[in-house]
């Protein structure tokens, strides 16, 4: 047993280092949303209240960008409730290793996450899986809102500064390099292309936030509603997120 | 009143659905078809903000320093830059054709 112990601690530092990576990723993204929050004319509390209790980084970034450019609530909402979606199918993933009471795997389930998702399912051991769903989720979750709150602080009424240091391109640079893996598989490069030129077409002639929701309908030129054998072969602990 | 009512229908829903898997169906498999839509819709979406972010402004086309940061962008992550870099190639590269005047 005493080499299985070694091993799992070996494992266990092997996590803790992925999660240090995803974490340190996340900051810029974090003080990018916080600035893009200040840009919009938020407040301190509407910015961090977006980390905190949405805590979906796609999500967020889209909202805040429907309503920065004057779009309304339900236009952002569905936006990022779009965006939010494979929360669904990352919560399936996970369910089987978040035990407890009841209670608890509610509290668990804020941090479910593309990020503790990856670490979490780096590892076959159900123990190994909690243990990186916790490292990624709660270090995210801390890193997230502290930058959030830089962000928002030092960048708070500075639109000038915003663009002076080019922040604003922050946020479409980190959009691009949260689609940039899915470009590599040839269905999901044509429905990506098809949606940007759907949403661009659509700028100018619909209220803000709508072109961005009109973009989801570029996912019916591959029949979601078709069965595939990519999907149906897919093991259910859902590997390669 | 906009952004509180965005912030908190966005987080209730977005709770919904994280929250879904571990406190209702504990393991259960979803209909094909959500989890299909759910692999399908980020690339279109984010494809999407990409270019409103990037070439729009107020509701009407836009070209500026924006677009210089973008291609910056797509050559870092082409060169599997890490994240960090990408996005701090995409700003000083906006900040400098800014600077100069562009």
């Amino acid at each position: 047993m005493a080499g299985a112990t070694i091993d799992d601690a070996a494992e266990r530092r092997r996590l803790r280092r992925l999660a240090a990576s995803v974490v340190a990723a996340v900051a810029p993204f974090g003080v990018a949303f916080g600035a893009a929050c200040s840009e919009a004319g938020m407040s301190l509390a509407q910015a961090v209240g977006f980390s905190t209790l949405v805590f979906t980084g796609g999500s967020q970034f889209a909202a805040v960008t429907v309503l920065a450019d004057g779009g309304a609530a339900v236009a952002a909402v569905t936006a990022g409730v779009l965006l939010s979606l494979r929360s669904l199918a990352y919560g399936v993933v996970m369910a089987p290793v978040l035990d407890g009471p009841r209670w608890w795997r509610a509290l668990s389930a804020q941090l479910m996450i593309d990020e503790s998702t990856a670490v979490g399912t780096a590892s076959d051991d159900p123990a190994l899986r909690r243990y990186g769903y916790f490292a990624a989720g709660l270090g995210v979750f801390v890193v997230w809102n502290l930058t959030t709150i830089i962000g928002a602080v030092a960048f708070g009424d500075a639109v000038d500064l915003i663009l002076r240091l080019g922040i604003d391109a922050t946020i479409p640079a980190a959009f691009l390099g949260l689609v940039w893996p899915r470009l590599a598989d040839d269905e999901q490069r044509r429905i990506a292309a098809l949606g940007a030129v759907i949403a661009f077409l659509l700028v100018p002639v619909v209220p803000a936030g709508v072109p961005i929701v009109a973009a989801a309908l570029a996912v019916v030129i591959v029949k979601p509603w078709a069965a595939t054998p990519t999907v149906e072969s897919a093991p259910p602990a859902g590997e390669g997120l | 009143m906009t952004v509180w009512l965005t912030l908190l229908s966005l987080a209730g829903i977005t709770y919904l659905f994280k929250a879904a898997g571990p406190v209702v169906l504990g393991g259960r498999e979803l209909p094909p078809l959500v989890v299909r839509l759910a692999d399908l819709l980020p690339a279109p979406l984010l494809a999407a903000l990409v270019v409103v972010a990037t070439f729009t402004d107020a509701g009407s086309w836009t070209l500026d320093a924006r677009a210089v940061g973008l291609v910056v962008a797509a050559v870092a992550l082409w060169r599997k830059a890490p994240f960090v870099v990408v996005v701090i190639l995409a700003a000083a590269s906006t900040a400098l054709v800014r600077a100069l005047g562009g």
